[in-house]
């Protein structure tokens, strides 16, 4: 696959830099270094009731003292008088909207003037991500395999996913609802970053230890003051995330998934799902690697066209549309496809899995619906198979 | 003044039943673009905008409102047979509105209460949508209709092309311009998840629950919604009343606010 846009860190070249220790205006320092090499930056900040990315103009602007705690169908998040500022897990919005926005203009053509105009796909400043988690950084990962340099290159994605800077920011305060340990995706940084921070709040003094992954990551550093680390930082990061393993919420038995669920498409577990299923998407919008869009094109009453797309889901009845009806007609195999999409046929056609363990979909979901018991439920009575043939497919 | 880009220029007519009159009032509410598509099609019958009617048959009829008296039925049937494409539009025509609450009381009684006279009253026991008794070519939702979405469609006819109105739920749009999910937050209960989307996720926005205005969402499964707000700590009765609103006659809605309604009419 080529490498199109490479993914620094733990390539024994910039990322064999010894790391640095700064303190809370070190941090400040690193965000306006940001802003003065031209880089919009974009961070965590609270708003309506959650954690979402935002534009920030320095470190008063991000979460200090919020807190969240997550369960299947609930999100709370509340304010605390501490000093954490990175002390929560993901909230709804990811990175995909960053990089895929939701709705977007493709071409505009005129009545008169019948040649497309592309529309540019920014037309903004390069994007710095400012305390990003690590399951974010590996979903980005996802979309540039699907999105960025595989067979198909989107350049609306690519435009804006080049030039991107990240500074991660590794995770000390898992939901219940996370699970990047089973996936293989945090809680700790290791590739695919400019900077990687790790949050070490002890007593009154927060400071942040800060690896490089890239030069120019090197080079934003280096323009900040900053401190070695001695190894009682390194020991206190190694805490950080022990501490952040053990909160983690129960995993998924990744071993054999893909064959797993092939052989059960026909588990009567895919039916008691459905049962439970709303059908409504969120879990799809939430998913920061559910990459799937809707073309559509649209006119005027002046004759100008123009192609939209936006966020589609393959829980929407039209998106399995081909001549003559819908392939996937009913929730049942709605929610099979799209689980059995994103842990076991994503391999195949990607060569990872689609998932990096974040559980948006699992706190999201308005029912609650948890994808890792539903996978654990099919691992118990692997085999089983529905009582009947149901007519018309599904 | 600019014309149909396919130089087709559609008659158009506009026909109401039982309602408010809103959804087609969302038409006038087209101010900017009401010049040109005062140019792009023949306004045949509006009486909204002009007592001047033109004679049938028309290229596109817009039908709002719902079946309530036998008489409507028959002009809805002579409607139906000189309009080439029938498209109705608002939460009354394709749900029949909120006063389809009469098909879960004794219609009777209410007359006996409202009107001084009842015995001149001549109506059906129920309030129905259109396509329950004619053919219906599209359908759009809403308490009101939403104009962007009633452009798209008269836009679309004159390209003949297929409208891009999405049938999924409002949960798409919350997310699309990202507000905070209102059950999951705690916050408040909310039809989203069952309704479909069209309206741009309005009340959500602004910290209300979905009202549920435009009706089922495609594979709306509103028996799973309804369970989530009894655990949210709701009364049966009020998910009753939750489900019937504006869209009370959408078979999934009566079904499920039938599930918990103590009395169990109908």
């Amino acid at each position: 696959m080529p490498d199109l846009f490479p993914q620094p860190g733990g390539d024994g070249g910039a990322g064999s830099k010894p790391a640095r220790v700064v303190d809370r205006a070190g941090l400040d320092a690193v965000i306006r270094s940001l802003q003065s090499r031209g880089y919009r930056t974009v961070g965590p900040t609270v708003r309506d009731r959650a954690i979402s990315l935002a534009e920030i103009s320095g470190v008063a602007d991000l979460p200090q003292g919020w807190h969240d705690s997550q369960s299947p169908g609930s999100y709370r998040l509340t304010p605390g008088a501490d000093l954490e500022i990175f002390g929560w897990a993901v909230g709804a919005d990811s990175v995909k909207r960053q990089l895929l926005p939701p709705r977007e203009v493709v071409w505009r053509a005129g009545a008169q003037d019948l040649v497309p105009h592309e529309e540019p796909a920014a037309g903004l400043a390069p994007l710095a991500l400012v305390g990003v988690r690590p399951c974010e950084v590996a979903a980005l990962g996802i979309l540039d395999r699907v999105l960025g340099g595989g067979r198909v290159t989107d350049p609306r994605y690519a435009s804006r996913r080049e030039g991107l800077f990240i500074c991660t920011v590794e995770c000390g305060s898992p939901a219940s609802t996370c699970f990047c340990t089973s996936m293989g995706t945090g809680p700790g940084a290791e590739s695919g970053f400019d900077l990687a921070m790790t949050e070490i709040v002890e007593e009154d003094d927060p400071r942040y230890l800060v690896r490089v992954g890239s030069d120019r990551g090197a080079a934003v550093l280096d323009e900040v003051e900053s401190q070695p680390a001695t190894l009682r930082d390194e020991a206190a990061r190694q805490e950080v995330l022990a501490r952040a393993r053990t909160r983690m919420g129960h995993g998924v038995v990744t071993e054999g998934l893909p064959e797993l669920l092939e052989r059960n498409l026909e588990n009567p577990r895919w039916d008691q799902v459905a049962s439970r299923c709303l059908s409504c998407g969120n879990c799809t919008q939430v998913c920061p690697t559910c990459f799937c869009v809707s073309v559509e094109d649209i006119t005027d009453l002046a004759g100008t066209v123009e192609r939209r797309r936006r966020w589609a889901s393959c829980f929407e009845v039209g998106h399995s549309y081909i001549h003559g009806g819908a392939v996937r007609p009913t929730t049942r195999s709605r929610y099979r496809q799209w689980a059995t999409h994103k842990l076991g046929t994503w391999h195949a056609q990607f060569g990872t899995s689609g998932c990096v363990g974040c559980g948006r979909c699992i706190a999201w979901c308005p029912v609650g619906i948890d994808l890792r018991e539903e996978v654990s439920a099919i691992r118990a009575s692997d085999g089983m198979r529905a009582l009947a043939p149901r007519p018309g497919g599904g | 003044m600019s014309s149909s880009p396919s130089g087709f220029h559609p008659t158009i007519a506009v026909f109401k039943f039982a309602s408010c009159d809103g959804c087609q009032l969302s038409l006038l509410d087209c101010e900017d673009e009401l010049l040109a598509l005062a140019g792009a099609v023949r306004i045949a019958n509006f009486q909204e905008m002009s007592r001047a009617t033109i004679e049938g048959p028309y290229d596109i009829a817009f039908v709002e409102g719902s079946i309530t008296t036998s008489h409507d039925l028959e002009r809805l049937q002579r409607i139906r047979a000189t309009s080439t494409t029938l498209i109705t539009i608002g939460a009354c025509a394709t749900a029949g509105g909120i006063q389809a609450l009469r098909n879960f009381a004794d219609v009777q009684e209410y007359t006996a209460v409202v009107y001084p006279r009842p015995e001149f009253i001549r109506t059906l026991a129920t309030s129905t949508p259109i396509a329950e008794h004619v053919r219906v070519d599209f359908e759009l939702r809403g308490c009101p209709i939403n104009r962007h979405q009633l452009l798209e469609v008269i836009t679309a006819a004159l390209a003949g092309r297929r409208p891009a109105v999405p049938r999924h739920s409002v949960c798409a749009e919350c997310k699309q311009r990202g507000t905070t999910c209102l059950l999951v937050a705690g916050a408040t209960p909310c039809l989203g998840p069952v309704t479909q989307a069209g309206c741009g996720a309005i009340c959500p926005a602004v910290g209300r629950g979905c009202y549920g205005c435009y009706g089922p969402a495609e594979a709306a499964n509103p028996s799973a919604l309804g369970d989530r707000l009894l655990a949210g700590g709701m009364a049966p009765a009020d998910v009753t009343r939750w489900f019937r609103t504006f869209n009370s006659a959408a078979p999934v809605f009566t079904k499920e606010s039938l599930r918990h309604d103590p009395q169990r009419q109908r």
